[in-house]
């Protein structure tokens, strides 16, 4: 039962036209020479924004035609999504860590040496009880 | 007293070598379960071995190495061998199909396929406990993971294979319950446990290929001095643990889902009363495995993680707690006012409601950043963790089993003894690890091989807990092996239930039903229908 229903859902594969495809052949093209060009001018943080726009337009024209995704159920559509959001997701939030380092305290990676100014400071040893608090 | 069906999916055909080449889920089923109880085993072993070790400060029966071996070969087989195969591709294999009113699985190769694939990974995690062996917790944090001695090639190779099992079981399951339901059976009248299996399949197949990756990147920075992780080298090592918990949070759901699922089935069943909120445990199973993408940083307070993506992580994983909630809460509803038989996989059903509260609330604890600084990597996080895992898992993983043992078999096992047992492993598992928390508050740092005097007593409470679970265990072992032989035979529904694996007879044909299966009556109908019982 369920082969036969999936040979008919192959029957109605979609077949599109040869101009379609040179079409978006030549938008590729025409894409990556935009890509080339733009990477020459200085926009400072928005060169790498927008080498990835121009990738993710690239790669949905890919996905759509050239792999049928526009023609086929949306289910396919909705898999593919979902395994680009998850995808975002983990690059995202692993960049609230990557990118915000240090942000919110100051923090002062000074090694540990005897000779170090706040040693000098603590009260000697032997004036601290046994919990480790001085009785100042 | 009913007897045994003389034409069963065990007795049709016969020999090694019709069960090595069955592409019937019953007997893969079985042969998961095999698997993953050697693993159990073996797991369990070495959990006795730590837990002699600590009984006193010091050197009792092993060196520090061999301890550092032992504890993560403990995690490692546990995770990757029992807890995420146990109950889908064991439980969920056997009873998924059965439960649609299905002949089979939609693919029954790769479901075969599958299979051979998490031996292959086991024997490699075998292999690599003779060639040196992994000393580096199960979780191969780097630069350590980079840098010891131990065969963290191999055994990083296993957990990258055994993921591929865990996949095909995924999409297997996923397709399965799209394609496969019986006339009638509409989303919303599937039992509660092939929702969370659902739920269950949909994590498999999004987080286990990230697993791949991160392992495959620690082996490139092993093997071939790639600079991912280590700082030298322009690396960052809180990236593996950012790539790691992005997996292995989500897996700790693919251990818990399809335990809630189970739950749902056995507190209906053995309360005779519908489930109480059927939509709303439906959908949390679904809640839970959404959120359980966003929270991973929550292991990593205090790895040097930005604060404010602290802060985020926090405030995101206080939200599992509300669909978690949401289940415990249809459960309690259910039980009330219904009329409960206490067999045995009812006493686990009940055993899971307590520990799994007191597994899910210290959760709170630890995700609360303030605290978290203090319990971090204390023995607070290993009993929060054997809480849900095995509180949770493993006593609802103990529930099914005990549940649709008649269905497997065809045969009962001893009642008394299985309520022994169960008493034995609660009050061991209690034991263990409520001695565990008080440790871990007063500061006892987790995988240290020896301790200060003052957590002597508390570490020998501990030890004494897992000889009582071991007992339980041991008593478990003969029974269920002595009632596959000798007991008595079970009818087709000796609980009561209107689930339709209980619809055929106990063991089943090997086609499942004897005719095509159609939906009579909704899984839950107990105000409706009284159940045949036989
Ligand atoms: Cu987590």
């Amino acid at each position: 039962m369920i082969e036969s229903t999936m040979i008919n859902r192959n029957s109605h594969h979609h077949i599109a036209p040869l101009w379609l495809y040179l079409a978006i052949g030549g938008a590729l093209l025409v894409l990556t020479a935009v890509t080339i060009t733009v990477s020459y001018i200085d926009l400072g943080g928005w060169n790498i924004v927008v080498a990835l726009v121009i990738a993710s337009i690239k790669g949905s024209l890919v996905a759509m035609f050239f792999m049928h995704l526009y023609y086929d159920k949306k289910i396919y559509t909705i898999v593919i999504v979902m395994g680009l959001l998850f995808l975002s997701i983990f690059i995202s939030l692993t960049m609230f860590d990557t990118g915000r380092r240090g942000d919110i305290y100051e923090i002062k990676s000074e090694p540990i040496k005897p000779e170090a100014d706040f040693y000098k400071e603590l009260p000697p040893a032997d004036s601290l009880d046994q919990t480790g608090h001085s009785e100042h | 007293m009913s007897s045994m069906p003389e034409k069963n999916y065990l007795t049709e055909k016969r020999g090694l070598k019709s069960w090595l080449l069955t592409l019937d889920h019953k007997r893969i089923g079985v042969m998961y379960l095999i698997g993953i109880s050697i693993s159990f085993a073996l797991g369990g072993i070495f959990a006795l071995l730590i837990r002699l070790e600590l009984l006193n400060p010091g050197r009792d029966i092993v060196g520090a190495q061999t301890y550092n071996q032992l504890f993560t070969l403990h995690g490692a087989v546990m995770i990757f061998l029992f807890i995420i195969p146990g109950i889908p591709a064991a439980l969920g294999n056997f009873v998924l199909p059965l439960m649609l009113g299905a002949k089979d699985v939609a693919f029954p190769r790769l479901n075969l396929a599958s299979w051979y694939i998490y031996v292959f990974g086991a024997l490699l995690a075998v292999v690599s406990i003779f060639t040196g062996s992994v000393d580096t917790g199960w979780t191969f944090y780097t630069p350590y993971s980079t840098q010891t001695s131990g065969a963290v090639v191999t055994m990083t190779l296993a957990a990258f294979i055994l993921g591929f099992s865990s996949i095909f079981t995924g999409l297997n399951f996923i397709v399965t319950i799209h394609k496969l339901r019986a006339p009638g059976m509409t989303w919303f009248k599937m039992p509660l446990f092939v929702w969370s299996l659902y739920a269950t399949a949909i994590i498999q197949v999004l987080a286990t290929p990230v697993l791949g990756i991160t392992l495959v990147l620690l082996i490139l920075e092993r093997v071939l001095g790639m600079g991912i992780f280590d700082p030298a080298m322009g690396g960052d090592p809180v990236l593996f643990q950012h790539f790691f918990w992005f997996y292995s949070h989500p897996a700790v759901y693919i251990m818990i889902l399809p335990a809630m699922g189970i739950i749902s089935e056995l507190i209906s069943t053995f309360s005779h009363k519908r489930i109480f909120g059927y939509r709303a445990i439906a959908f949390s199973s679904f809640g839970i495995a959404f959120i359980s993408f966003l929270v991973w940083g929550h292991h990593m307070f205090t790895s040097g993680q930005s604060e404010l993506a602290s802060m985020i992580f926090s405030f995101l994983t206080f939200f599992v707690a509300i669909p978690s909630g949401i289940k415990v809460f249809n459960w309690l509803a259910t039980l009330y006012k219904g009329s409960i038989s206490l067999d045995t996989p009812m006493l686990y059903a009940l055993s899971f409601l307590f520990l799994f509260a007191i597994g899910g609330l210290t959760g709170m604890f630890l995700a609360t950043t303030a605290t978290d600084i203090h319990l971090h990597d204390t023995y607070f996080v290993v009993a929060h963790f054997h809480y849900v895992m095995f509180g949770g898992t493993v006593i609802a993983f103990l529930g099914g089993l005990h549940f649709w043992w008649p269905k497997i078999w065809g045969r009962m096992y001893n009642e008394n003894w299985a309520k022994i047992s169960a008493l034995l492993v609660f009050v061991g598992f209690n034991v263990t690890f409520i001695s565990q928390f008080i440790m871990g508050i007063k500061g006892m740092p987790r995988r240290y091989y020896t301790y200060l005097d003052q957590y002597h007593r508390m570490h020998g409470f501990s030890t004494i807990g897992s000889w009582i679970m071991g007992l339980g265990f041991f008593i478990m072992v003969v029974y269920l092996v002595h009632s596959i032989y000798k007991g008595r035979p079970a009818g087709s529904n000796p609980w009561g239930s209107l689930t339709m694996e209980w619809e055929t007879t106990s063991p089943p044909p090997t086609e499942n039903f004897a005719g095509d299966m159609k939906l009579t009556h909704g899984p839950y109908d107990y105000d409706k229908i009284v159940p045949r019982t036989d």
